[in-house]
């Protein structure tokens, strides 16, 4: 904890939980995809719903999911921007299993026809933890540079990826791996302490039994 | 790494013949490997902010549920007219602490300090401060460091947040931040910081966090005011040479101890308290969508 984590952040009210951490929701998801997004499909669960339009956590949601960031006053006209941007979204309820109570599912797809699903949680003090994404477990905290590999689950992928994370300099903060069942679809998620490079990033996608490499940078990007 | 308890603080200072912002500031430079330039930068930075949120304050919003908005420009005229009884200064401070509990409501951006329900606090006690002694900004951001480091010891020891520990956490908290922050601005030593900082807290030991809703609106808007003044009282006690018979780090003990036995339809479930009369209830049916 450092006097940093007391004094601040710099954030559009009401709440840091159901505004500020939901912006970061909504643009987390952004950095996922790494497209504009064409249409969001939004269920809100526990108290995201119940409390969610006095909180503004709609508007919230949106607003990162249009690349706002929770300091950005625009945040409470997010919704006449994602109209002027042809941003499509929805909202409904939704009672999602075990999960926390500021949570939501997000189905998008954008402009270049990528699409992602995830559940995630706004956790307190404008923290947020991704729990799924693409139908599988995760534990995504967003707050370091994150690598979430689809592999096949066979021998020899993770030491592989390991070895060239290594060979790029890059380090292993965490990491984790989830799988659907033995020999099926597994996920590596790994936190890593510096940035991976494009390059990095397409020789992992040429490895040999990796069908997915989604990167989420901590540099900001607004266009794609 | 950072203190466990006010007394540690206080020692170092001793020790190293140092200010008590000073120690938070080396704090901050090892914590986060920076130089003093830059933490106090940003700590500018979060100051400045706090200003031109005070500044930018919008007399005709409304917050979406319509509970909150415009009363801050209702103390402001009543300041002006001179209907207070407390003076300009309190009479400021009111004003300041409405406005930016009621910014923060409106969907605008406050600076959480130390949590956005709780945003109002600080600030209208330390720019009133500011604006009525032409303290130079220097002096004012070291009033921020000592607020920082007495809310890094509660956090610590007890907790900052309504759901874990009642609006005692809250706006007691920010409550004994600004008080020793002012305790330090109106010339007080370390003793008199901490000891305005624990009579702060005592004071506000047992409130509850029952917002109507759910939302961060009703009471927490004029709860910043009651933060706010009971800051100034503190700090005036603990200049004048007034201490806390409980020491301050049983203080905070105390606290933790008294949030942990809430219950929790009294720690931002918006079940209890307000939230459950009648009209907070009828209130309930109106906002969910
Ligand atoms: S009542 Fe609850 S939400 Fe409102 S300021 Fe107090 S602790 Fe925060």
């Amino acid at each position: 904890m450092n006097v940093f984590d007391i004094m601040g952040p710099i954030m559009v009210g009401p709440s840091s939980s159901h505004t500020a951490g939901a912006v970061r929701i909504g643009y987390t998801a952004r950095q996922l995809l790494r497209e504009e997004i064409k249409s969001a499909k939004l269920y809100l669960h526990g108290s995201f719903l119940a409390t969610g339009k006095g909180h503004g956590t709609d508007k919230a949601l949106i607003a990162g999911l249009l690349g706002i960031k929770p300091d950005d006053e625009r945040i409470i006209q997010s919704f006449d921007l994602a109209k002027e941007r042809g941003m499509e979204y929805s909202f409904e309820g939704i009672e999602l299993k075990g999960a926390h109570p500021n949570s939501v599912l997000l189905k998008l797809e954008g402009v270049r026809g990528t699409q992602l699903e995830l559940v995630a949680s706004s956790i307190g003090g404008g923290l947020i933890v991704i729990n799924q994404i693409d139908g599988v477990k995760a534990d995504i905290t967003a707050s370091y540079p994150t690598l979430i590999i689809h592999n096949v689950d066979e021998p020899g992928h993770v030491s592989m990826v390991a070895t060239i994370l290594g060979q790029q300099a890059v380090n292993i903060a965490t990491m984790h791996i989830y799988r659907d069942k033995r020999g099926g679809n597994a996920v590596m998620i790994i936190e890593c302490d510096q940035e991976v490079t494009p390059d990095t990033i397409a020789m992992l996608r040429s490895t040999s039994g990796i069908k997915k490499v989604t990167y989420l940078s901590m540099e900001e990007e607004h266009e794609f | 790494m950072s203190f466990r308890s006010l007394d540690e603080i206080v020692s170092k200072c001793e020790e190293q013949k140092k200010p008590f912002w000073r120690i938070i500031l080396e704090d901050d430079m090892e914590e986060r490997m920076v130089s003093a330039e830059e933490s106090m930068k940003l700590m500018e930075k979060l100051y400045l902010t706090m200003k031109s949120a005070d500044a930018s304050y919008d007399d005709k919003l409304m917050s979406s549920s319509r509970l909150v908005g415009q009363d801050g420009a209702r103390m402001d005229r009543a300041v002006r007219e001179g209907k207070v009884i407390g003076g300009d200064f309190i009479g400021v401070v009111i004003a300041k602490a409405l406005k930016m509990g009621e910014s923060n409501a409106c969907m605008k951006k406050i600076v959480a300090a130390p949590t956005a329900g709780s945003c109002g606090v600080i600030p209208a006690v330390l720019l009133t401060y500011e604006e009525k002694y032409q303290v130079p900004l220097e002096r004012m951001l070291e009033a921020m460091y000592v607020a920082s480091g007495i809310g890094e010891v509660i956090a610590e020891r007890a907790s900052l947040s309504g759901a874990a520990g009642g609006c005692q956490a809250e706006i007691g908290s920010a409550s004994a931040m600004a008080a020793g922050a002012l305790a330090y601005l109106n010339g007080g030593d370390n003793l008199s910081i901490i000891h305005a900082a624990a009579m702060s807290l005592k004071n506000l030991l047992g409130l509850v966090c029952d917002t109507v809703g759910g939302l961060v609106e009703v009471p927490c808007v004029k709860r910043n005011v009651v933060g706010a003044v009971n800051a100034i009282a503190s700090a005036d006690m603990a200049v004048a040479g007034i201490v806390s018979r409980i020491p301050p780090d049983e203080v905070i003990d105390a606290m933790r101890e008294v949030g942990e036995a809430l219950p929790k339809s009294l720690r931002e479930t918006g079940e209890g308290g307000l939230a459950a009369t009648p009209t907070g209830q009828e209130v309930m049916k109106h906002i969910i969508r």
